[in-house]
Formats: structure tokens, C-alpha cells, sequence
């Protein structure tokens, strides 16, 4: 990697890439910014707010709900699929049909519109017509996710987990087959058991792509919009509006625009915030 | 520590094999004697690394037993068998420190603190890695690495036989000399029996008491260096063990000896073994040709400087004989005649050794 | 123990399988069957779904939308990418780890925050309502994706490749073209494989930049879904529909996926 040489002219191999990211990404930021400093009564005329809105935002009961809201699935989702994902993929084969099989079974959620994700756990979980409502029911509890806030919960986050634990299980997979096999024969002579196993060879060689996979769910799971609110619309009440569908509401729906981009940048911060920290934390344990 | 047996051990990686080309391992029988140091030697894909796995008990052979001591162990998992291995890529617990690996093994096998602690300093003594002992294992160069493979297999007292599949390949040369010598020291202290795994003959020859040569998948001489360069049992060793290898040209037998070019060869021992219908070939290294005024006519083809001697590539009809002579020595001009030593002159049918 | 963990697999593949398997169910049933009985298979399976959605041009076109600006958006984000990343695992230069940062804080913009700016940029530079609208935006989250994996390909290879190429007197464009682009083949595959993903799952950058003539199908779903009431036989078909070219191309990279990812550097 140090063997890299200086070279100036290679700016002009990063130019088209550059334009392209900062026609989508500074334009359409620098409204955002312009939107957040300004009020507007429609027509086209601003006027001048400075901070305002990011006070608002900053001490809006409302806000804080749906960051609470926010935090707490991202939290149930990663404590969730990172583990499930890992197990999953200790049990896969290591060679033959059966790989191809897996990957490419377990693969498919990924690759499913996200709309159709929550349009199909939609008629998956209805209580009246669904196979997993039914089934719920059938076992004398009641369920129902359209009026139940936890019944959302419950299946907002096994939807998640259904669409997303895959990539974990990918990933992890992809980490543990890089393994070369005089690891497990020199650990099996060392009279090593499964648990040292993992602990010493399997956890420290999925480190690389578990970091990836915790920071792709992350972000993405902080993200999160059209699954829910095709499921649920962010109800019942306002029991799954999470960041998204909140922002959303406030800028399409009630055109509020100083105020939803001034969350717009507080929300893009967190994302931006916690990642780094996130990313710089396990560059610094891997330098150690 | 115990006396190590293959008994008719066989070994095919297919489910139901049949033909010969299907086996790794032919069968064999071999005994490795109690704190001997042994070199598998062998080209790539010869069947050697089966062999040492089936030893470890990472394979299990498809026909045969394997005997430690008085004890068939052939159903055993390697961590039943008091074995160690250090592998060709230098295996290390990458998160724990040099200390915490080499007690890796003693730790699973429940040894109290304070033995394990005495253990490690004195093994990482041995092996000069007292100044890197608490430092993290991933951080070392690679013949460190392998040096704490190794260690992990020392501290264990119980060890039946370490085991090692070509561990310098990964080794800059200038340590590859010093890690040898570091190796010959250390069996000579603990004389645990020891198999080390090669195809380079340098190593397996300065490392070795006995020298285990593989072909094929079937063991085709057990000998001392000595022995192998001498009598090589097979044309193969012959070509393998020496630089150049040895000379193998047809011939067929006349009264008890070998006839070459129309000219009877003389022997030390002759030869009573019948050998009807086989091929037969004469073999002799180049070191015991000398050029004489009657003998083999040969043509001077090329002669290469390789320090002390020179070798010199002749040609008797089709076939290329080479032979090393001092440098010093003068050289006849384009034609030449040539003598074997009939002490070093082998008969060989369909490449095996008669006498 | 090893018995039972060799099921593990076999019984989250079933799981998923599913929602899937429900989805499939439905749109063979009628409206009547599914509002009427609950049945684990179509009692009479019926195909007027899947013959609405082949006739009707509202349909079809948003299933030849969706493709379009699919493909658009995977062939500009790789091909934009490769030369960025080559300069990236190749060379050193004023700024080049802040750019590359700033290319991934880009792939954790929330296409929340960015829907209404980027309605209005379209709008100003009237690409609203086309497919290059839509490919142009997913550039957004793909492009950085795309230079995050082929940097992490060429990193893998060795210099002396390049340095051989010129000896032998290569040029720079040709040795990119004949030697480099095929070394690093596979890598362009999982880019590739990743782009299409991220693009055709998307749907509110695609819903907002579209309202007639680009409309993506899974947004024809939701308006069909919302407007005529409950026909869930329809969206059923539709949805299935949506998984078809999705499993197609899992089917083709299935060698790679596990490499890819594996590959791919953080």
C-alpha cells in the first residue's frame, strides 16, 4: 500500500466521478443549508431565519421521539442480525452444490424493492389474511399490527431481520472462508474447543467485514423509510415514525421546509457522526 | 514419548477408489524410531502432506493402522494423539500476545497457572523469544511466527512426535540457514522424535538421521543421506538426491554384468539376481565417472563451471552422460573415453535396484 | 451437535422463504378466494393477474422503466468509477484520502433529506420524469459503493502488473482496456451486482423524480394499491414480478458473492 506513487494528474481519473457525486450531493445540499437559515410563506420569498430552525428542531419534543424511536430499532436490529447473521454462517457448508444453493436462496431478500418488502410483509402479517398473522392468532395471542404498537414493533423488526440478516450472513460467510485450514488443524492439535474456536480464529478473521456489515446495517437501518411506512405508515399513532417518515411528513406533507431541512442536516450529522466515530474506533484497535 | 508405526496404511481421497492413479498413498509400512529426526522428501503432490495428516490424525487412512507405542491409534482425533505440527504458513492466534499462544495448548488442556508460566519462559528461552513475549503475535516477522508454532508444540511434555510440513517456505533464505541449525540444536537438547516434511533435499539432508524418499505415493527408500547418495534404491532417487543427478543409460546383462555402448562394466559385488523381461538400466552418479584412455567413447558437449568442479556434458550416441571433474584437471579435447567406478555402479530393472 | 447445526441453514432458508412463498401464493388466487377463505395454496389458481400486468401498458411500462434506469445508472456508476478507483489504489495525490472519505459520507446520505432538492434540481434542469433523472440520482449512493469495491480489487493486485504492461510497451488506455479491465473482472462483477441492487430496491428518490412517463413499477404498485381499493391479487403479481430479475442476477454472480464481499476493503 506505501508503494503508491505521487502523482497530481491522477485528479483528472477522479474528475468525472467527483462531478458527478457534487452535482448530486452539493446542489441539492446547499438548498437543504439555504432552506434551514430561511422562512418561507410560499412564492418564492425568503427570508432570513439564522438559527432558528435548528433550535426548534434541536428542542422539538417531536424530534426527540422519533430519534428515541430511531435509536432504539437500530439498537434492536444490530443486537438482532449481527449475531443471527454470524451464527448462520458458522453452520454453512464450506464447499460444494450446497454453497451456490445457500447464497443464492439467502441472497434474494436483498434484492427485492423495498416497497414490495413491505407490501409483501403486509399480506404476510394481516391477522384476517395473512400466513403470519394467522398464525399468531392461532396461538391465542392476540395480534394485530395495524392497532397494536408493540405488534408493529414486533413486526417492523422481524421484517427487518428477515430483509437484512442475509448480508451478515454473507459477509460473515465471506470472512470465514478466508480462513485457510491449517488454522482449524493447528487449533484441533491444541487441543483448542469449539468456543476458543470462534473466539481466537473465526472472530478476529470476520473482524474486516463484520466492522463493514455493522456499518452498512447501521447506516441503512438509520435510514430506513419505505419498508416501514408501506407496512405500517408509521403507526399505529406515531408508534414506528422513525427519522425518514418523520422528515418526510414534515416536507412533503406539511411543507414545512425551514424546519425539515434544518432536520434534514441534524439527522445527516448523527449518520455522519456516529460512523466515523464508529469507524475510527475499530481502525484503532486494528492498528494496535 | 513412543516409537511411531504404519501398518499397511493406504489412503485414497476418493469414496471408492479403484485403480492405482486413484490412491495418494500406495501401501506402506514404516517404523519411525523414538527420538529419531526424519525428512519426508518428495516432489510437490507426492503424497507426503497425506502421509503427515494421516500421522496427525487430521485424515483418517482408508486401509492400514498407525501404532504410537503399544497403542493403535488410527480412530483417534489429533488432540488425543500428544502430537504437534508446524505448518507451511506460519499459524498464529493473531489477537493474543507471543505468551498467551505458546500457553495456548496447556491452558486447553487445564495445566495449572504457575506450571504454564514456567513452561513458556523457559520454551521461549529456547527459542530466543523472551524479549517478545508480551508483545501481540501478529506484529511478528514470519520466522517468528513460525517460531511460536513451533514453541506451542514444545510446551507440551507429552509430545509423541512434532511434525513439520515444509515450514521454510515462507522463511527469507538468510534465516531459512539460521532456523535449521536453530532446529538440529534444539532435537539434539529434547530428542523428540521429529518429521519434517521437505521437497528441497538440502534441507531434508542436513536436518535428517534418515532420509524417508516419496514417489507416487509409495515410500521408495528409507536410508541415511549417506545411503541415498550412494546407493540410491531407485532410478528415482538417483535423478531426486544430487546435483546433477544420477546418470541412468539401457543396457543388458552379460555373465553377471551390465553391458553398455558394447563394453562389459565391472562391478563390485556381481550380479545374481535374475532379472528376465524387465528393463535394465545401469546407474552412476557423475561424481564417480572419470575420464581414462580406454573406456565409454563420448563426445564433449559442454562443460559449465560450478566452482570446485566443473560438469561436464558428453554425449554416447543418444544418450547424455555427465560427470563432475576438479577444476584443475585439464580437460581431452572433443572425444574422450570414460570410466565408472565399479563400486558405485548400480544395475537397475524397471528401475529398481538389483544386486 | 453437528447434526443439528447442519439444519440450521436449510431452516433459515425456509423461513425466508416464506413471505416470499405467501407473496407467490396470492397472486395466483382470486380477489374473492383471498378476501374470502385462508388457504395455504390457490384453491383455483388464476393467471388474470400476470395477464392484467402483460396487457396493460400502465404495467408493463413501469416494469421497462424500473430496468432502464436501472442498467443506465449501473453502466455510469462503473464506468465513472473504474478510472477513480484506479487513481485511488494506485496513487497519491493532494486531498486523495478527504476525497475518498467525502465519497463515503455520500453512500450515509439519508435520500429522505436529499427528496425535495433533488425534485427541484431535476425539475431546473428538466430531466423530471425521465429515466436518466432516476440513474443520475442513484449515482448518488452508487457511485461512492462502486469506487469502495474496485479500489478494494485493485488494491489486490500487484503493481508489477501494470509496471510489466508498460515495459512491454503498452500504452496507458490500452494496457486499461486489454490487460487491467479483464484482471479485475470479477470485482467489476460484484460492483455491478451491488449497483443494480441498490438501484432497484430504491424507491423514494425514484417515486419523487418520476410522475407519469419514467414511473418506476414497485411506484405504479403503491398508486395501484392506494386507488383501486384492495386488489391485492394484482400486487401480489406485480410484487413477484419485482423478485424475478433480482434472483436472475443472484443466479449469474452466485461464485462471486462470497469472494466479493469478501474483498471488498474497508
Amino acid at each position: 500500500m506505501d508503494k503508491k506513487t505521487t502523482n497530481q494528474k491522477a485528479w483528472l481519473f477522479v474528475l468525472p466521478v467527483i462531478i458527478l457525486v457534487a452535482f448530486n450531493a452539493i446542489i441539492p445540499l446547499m438548498t437543504v443549508v439555504n432552506y434551514s437559515v430561511q422562512e418561507t410563506f410560499g412564492d418564492n420569498v425568503f427570508f432570513w431565519e439564522g438559527v432558528k430552525w435548528f433550535e426548534a428542531v434541536l428542542n422539538s419534543d417531536r424530534f426527540h421521539a422519533s430519534l428515541g424511536r430511531q435509536l432504539l430499532f437500530t439498537s434492536i436490529i444490530l443486537a438482532i442480525e449481527v449475531p443471527l447473521g454470524v451464527a448462520i454462517a458458522l453452520t454453512m457448508p464450506k464447499k460444494g452444490v450446497w454453497v451456490s444453493v445457500c447464497l443464492v436462496f439467502m441472497a434474494m431478500p436483498l434484492l427485492i424493492p423495498w416497497n414490495v418488502v413491505g407490501a409483501m410483509w403486509n399480506i404476510f402479517a394481516l391477522p384476517d389474511i395473512g400466513l403470519l398473522g394467522r398464525s399468531i392468532n392461532a396461538l391465542g395471542i392476540d395480534y394485530n399490527f395495524t392497532s397494536q404498537p408493540i405488534a408493529a414493533w414486533f413486526t417492523t423488526v422481524l421484517m427487518d431481520v428477515w430483509h437484512w440478516t442475509s448480508l451478515v450472513v454473507l459477509l460473515a460467510y465471506a470472512g470465514l472462508t478466508s480462513i485457510p485450514d491449517a488454522y482449524y488443524q493447528a487449533a484441533k492439535i491444541d487441543g483448542a474447543g469449539p468456543w476458543a474456536v470462534f473466539r481466537y480464529i473465526q472472530l478476529p478473521k470476520m473482524k474486516r467485514v463484520l466492522t463493514i456489515a455493522i456499518l452498512l446495517r447501521f447506516m441503512d437501518s438509520f435510514m430506513i423509510y419505505t419498508e416501514p411506512f408501506v407496512l405500517t405508515g408509521g403507526g399505529p399513532g406515531n408508534a414506528t415514525t422513525f427519522l425518514s417518515i418523520d422528515l418526510v411528513k414534515i416536507a412533503l406533507g406539511q411543507f414545512d421546509l425551514g424546519p425539515a431541512a434544518a432536520m434534514s442536516l441534524v439527522y445527516f450529522l448523527i449518520v455522519l457522526l456516529v460512523s466515523w466515530l464508529f469507524y475510527t474506533l475499530m481502525m484503532k484497535d486494528e492498528a494496535q | 514419548m513412543s516409537k511411531i508405526s504404519l501398518k499397511n496404511l493406504r489412503h485414497s481421497y476418493e469414496p471408492e477408489p479403484g485403480p492405482a492413479s486413484e490412491w495418494a498413498l500406495n501401501e506402506m509400512s514404516v517404523d519411525w524410531s523414538d527420538g529419531g529426526a526424519y525428512a519426508l522428501l518428495g516432489p510437490s503432490g507426492c503424497g507426503k502432506t497425506t502421509l503427515l495428516n494421516i500421522i496427525s490424525g487430521l485424515l483418517a487412512p482408508t486401509e492400514g493402522e498407525v501404532w504410537f507405542g503399544d497403542e493403535n491409534v488410527t480412530q483417534l482425533p489429533p488432540d488425543h494423539r500428544n502430537i504437534a505440527q508446524v505448518f507451511q504458513f506460519p499459524v498464529v492466534y493473531d489477537t493474543m500476545s507471543v505468551y498467551d499462544n505458546l500457553a495456548f495448548p496447556l491452558r486447553n488442556r487445564k495445566v495449572p497457572e504457575p506450571a504454564i508460566d514456567k513452561k513458556v519462559r523457559e520454551i521461549a528461552e529456547m527459542l530466543d523469544l523472551g524479549d517478545t513475549l508480551m508483545s501481540r503475535a501478529a506484529g511478528l516477522t514470519a520466522d517468528g511466527k513460525q517460531k511460536i508454532s513451533l514453541g506451542r508444540g514444545l510446551v507440551r511434555s507429552d509430545v509423541n512426535v512434532i511434525m513439520f510440513d515444509e515450514p521454510l517456505t515462507v522463511i527469507d533464505p538468510h534465516l531459512k540457514w539460521v532456523l535449521r541449525s536453530k532446529l538440529k540444536e534444539l532435537h539434539q537438547r529434547i530428542r523428540t522424535t521429529m518429521i519434517y516434511v521437505t521437497h528441497d533435499q538440502t534441507e531434508a539432508l542436513t536436518i535428517a538421521d534418515q532420509v524417508v524418499v516419496m514417489k507416487d505415493g509409495l515410500v521408495v527408500q528409507i536410508g541415511t543421506p549417506v545411503e541415498l547418495f550412494e546407493r540410491p534404491k531407485h532410478t528415482f532417487v538417483g535423478h531426486f538426491i544430487g546435483s546433477p543427478g544420477m546418470n541412468v543409460l539401457p543396457c543388458h546383462m552379460e555373465q553377471g554384468k551390465p553391458v553398455y555402448a558394447g563394453r562389459q562394466l565391472d562391478m563390485a559385488t556381481p550380479i545374481t539376481q535374475a532379472a528376465e523381461g524387465a528393463r535394465l538400466e545401469v546407474g552412476i552418479r557423475p561424481e564417480f565417472i572419470t575420464f581414462a584412455e580406454t573406456g565409454i567413447a563420448v563426445r564433449i558437449n559442454k562443460v559449465s563451471d560450478a566452482g570446485r568442479f566443473n560438469i561436464v556434458d558428453t554425449t554416447s550416441g543418444e544418450d547424455s552422460i555427465k560427470l563432475l571433474v576438479p577444476s584443475a584437471d585439464n580437460l581431452p579435447a572433443d572425444t574422450a573415453y570414460l570410466h565408472f567406478d565399479p563400486a558405485h555402479t548400480q544395475v537397475y530393472a524397471d528401475d529398481w535396484m538389483i544386486s | 451437535m453437528r447434526q443439528i447445526t447442519k439444519f440450521v441453514p436449510a431452516l433459515y432458508i425456509v423461513l425466508l422463504m416464506m413471505p416470499i412463498y405467501w407473496l407467490i401464493n396470492m397472486s395466483f388466487k382470486t380477489t374473492n378466494e383471498i378476501l374470502g377463505t385462508f388457504s395455504l395454496w390457490p384453491n383455483e389458481i388464476t393467471f388474470d393477474n400476470y395477464i392484467k400486468i402483460f396487457t396493460d401498458p400502465v404495467w408493463y411500462t413501469g416494469y421497462f422503466n424500473s430496468l432502464s434506469y436501472v442498467t443506465l445508472n449501473m453502466v455510469i456508476s462503473v464506468s465513472v468509477a473504474l478510472p477513480a478507483a484506479y487513481a485511488f489504489s494506485r496513487y497519491r495525490f493532494l486531498g486523495d484520502k478527504h476525497l475518498f472519505f467525502w465519497l463515503l459520507t455520500n453512500r450515509m446520505a439519508p435520500p429522505a433529506v436529499f427528496a425535495l432538492p433533488f425534485f427541484q434540481l431535476y425539475s431546473a434542469v428538466s430531466l423530471f420524469d425521465t429515466p436518466i433523472a432516476v440513474a443520475l440520482a442513484h449515482c448518488l449512493f452508487n457511485i461512492p459503493l462502486a469506487v469502495w469495491i474496485l479500489e478494494g480489487f485493485m488494491s489486490g493486485i500487484p503493481k508489477e502488473l501494470d509496471e510489466t504492461a508498460y515495459v512491454d510497451g503498452y500504452s496507458f488506455p490500452r494496457f486499461f482496456v486489454r490487460i487491467f479491465i479483464p484482471t479485475i473482472a470479477a470485482g467489476i462483477g460484484v460492483a455491478m451486482f451491488f449497483c443494480f441492487m441498490f438501484s432497484w430496491v430504491e424507491l423514494l428518490l425514484a417515486k419523487t423524480l418520476t410522475s407519469v412517463a419514467a414511473k418506476p413499477i414497485a411506484a405504479t404498485m403503491t398508486r395501484t394499491a392506494s386507488s383501486s381499493g384492495y386488489e391485492l391479487g394484482l400486487l401480489a403479481a406485480a410484487g413477484t414480478l419485482t423478485i424475478i430479475p433480482g434472483a436472475f442476477v443472484i443466479y449469474f454472480v452466485r461464485n462471486y458473492i462470497a469472494k466479493g464481499f469478501a474483498l471488498g476493503r474497508v
